[in-house]
């Protein structure tokens, strides 16, 4: 891993900027589906430099250093996902285990908002953060049964390049049963992951005004909406990688762009969940259509 | 900065008359989404507070406090005929005064309450302000 694929290509730059385009996607759709005009194609560009721009506040009582360290974190570790997954998915190597490092780093980004959030010393901010708390409790189960799913039904390999080789040469993960099974508790995990509509309640706007980022602001809180829009970008590509055989060609995108905006259509569709409903759901119905799955994949289907 | 507005609504005791048009601003038919404005619920978020009614003897001190949590720059922008001149509520035992007595208010948007379109022109005339900082600062 040189300087140039650290920076610039698949790393900081790019990544970067194909978040801003997925996030210009996102607010595009959503206005379009409420017939509006939406904002313009630079808009997330705009909205991250000024931010930079603004001047920092650190409340009285919080901890500084874990304050303005946690946006830094969740950047940080999200950027190591896409460039382990974009090199994955060009040259088709990988080191053994490299699943299990990705499952590990996308921990990081919702403990680096329960840090922020704990540190910043607001009633609203320490609500955000056991709603965040629990909502990592309640969607890791049933994402876990889903990569062992597709582990099961790609010959027992963790290595994300052989799962992707394996595809390529006997079939799509999503082609039989039990892998269009995980992917769809997938989509679900990777909506609360993101914490989309559906599952948005560590910021709800309406009920605790931004919950966890309530007290950022400036460049902090553009580095956690920058780490919104990075994992936007970076879990329909992990869902392509891991069930449908990765990127290989320029109409790969399109795989992609399906998985968008499947992901966006149900952010725009439904209503937030209380954080019972959603605890009981993700504990419930997806775990059961997990291990469904598990034992679908053990059979052979 | 002026092509990315994030607006903090503060309602210093108003009728609601106002707010209800404000929140017309974000339905299909205006749509100030188009100019990258959006409604963010945290003064730390915001660039711009929106301030509509009148300010009473109970709500003074706390818009101070608000204001003084905003990170610079910041901007405001008074809605309404209240926010102008306290309107229909002058000399009432429990109005303190116009907001810009206590905060440097930006931009004023009359009516009561003021059509969509007056609020658009008014945060068009923000940004012609920001334009013009813009230039006075590299001068």
């Amino acid at each position: 891993m040189n300087f140039f694929e650290f920076f610039l290509f698949p790393g900081l730059i790019f990544t970067v900027f194909a978040s801003f385009l997925v996030s210009w996607i996102d607010r595009k759709i959503t206005a379009l589906v409420q017939w509006r005009v939406g904002p313009p194609f630079f808009q997330p560009v705009y909205d991250f430099f000024k931010l930079m721009k603004k001047e920092t506040l650190v409340p009285k009582g919080a901890n500084t250093v874990l304050f303005l360290f946690a946006p830094l974190l969740s950047f940080s570790s999200l950027l190591l996902v896409a460039i382990v997954l974009a090199k994955t998915n060009l040259e088709g190597i990988g080191f053994s285990g490299d699943l299990f490092v990705v499952v590990y780093l996308l921990l990081l980004p919702p403990f680096s908002v329960i840090t922020g959030a704990s540190a910043s010393a607001n009633p609203l901010a320490s609500l955000g953060a056991s709603r965040e708390m629990k909502m990592v409790l309640s969607y890791e189960l049933p994402f876990i049964l889903a990569l062992i799913t597709v582990i099961i039904n790609t010959g027992g390999s963790i290595c994300l390049g052989e799962i992707i080789a394996y595809q390529r040469s006997s079939g799509v993960v999503m082609g039989s049963f039990s892998g269009f099974i995980a992917l769809i508790v997938t989509i679900f995990c990777f909506q609360s992951k993101m914490a989309q509509v559906p599952f948005d309640l560590p910021e709800a706007e309406q009920e605790i005004m931004g919950g966890a980022l309530i007290e950022y602001s400036g460049p902090p809180l553009g580095f956690f909406a920058l780490s919104r829009w990075m994992m936007m970008a970076i879990f329909p590509f992990l869902a392509v990688i891991l069930f449908w055989g990765g990127i290989s060609s320029p109409a790969g995108i399109l795989k992609y762009l399906l998985i968008l905006v499947i992901v966006i259509l149900i952010k725009n569709t439904n209503p937030r969940l209380r954080i019972g409903q959603m605890l009981r759901f993700f504990w419930g119905p997806l775990t059961a259509a997990g291990a469904i799955g598990v034992i679908l994949a053990v059979i052979g289907l | 900065m002026r092509k990315s507005i994030w607006v903090y609504h503060f309602a210093a005791s108003p009728c609601n008359n106002c707010d209800i048009e404000i929140l017309d601003l974000l339905t299909p038919g205006f749509d100030v989404e188009r100019f990258g404005i959006k409604l963010v619920g945290s003064i730390r978020h915001a660039d711009c507070m929106l301030l509509t009614g009148v300010v009473n003897s109970k709500v003074a001190g706390r818009l101070k406090r608000i204001y003084a949590q905003a990170p610079k720059p910041f901007f405001v922008m008074a809605v309404g005929t209240c926010a102008l001149d306290t309107g229909i509520f002058r000399g009432s035992y429990n109005v303190v005064g116009p907001p810009d007595k206590y905060l440097p208010v930006d931009v004023y948007v009359p009516g009561c309450p003021p059509s969509p379109q007056a609020m658009i022109s008014g945060a068009a005339r923000l940004i012609e302000k920001l334009k013009g900082t813009k230039k006075g600062k590299k001068s």
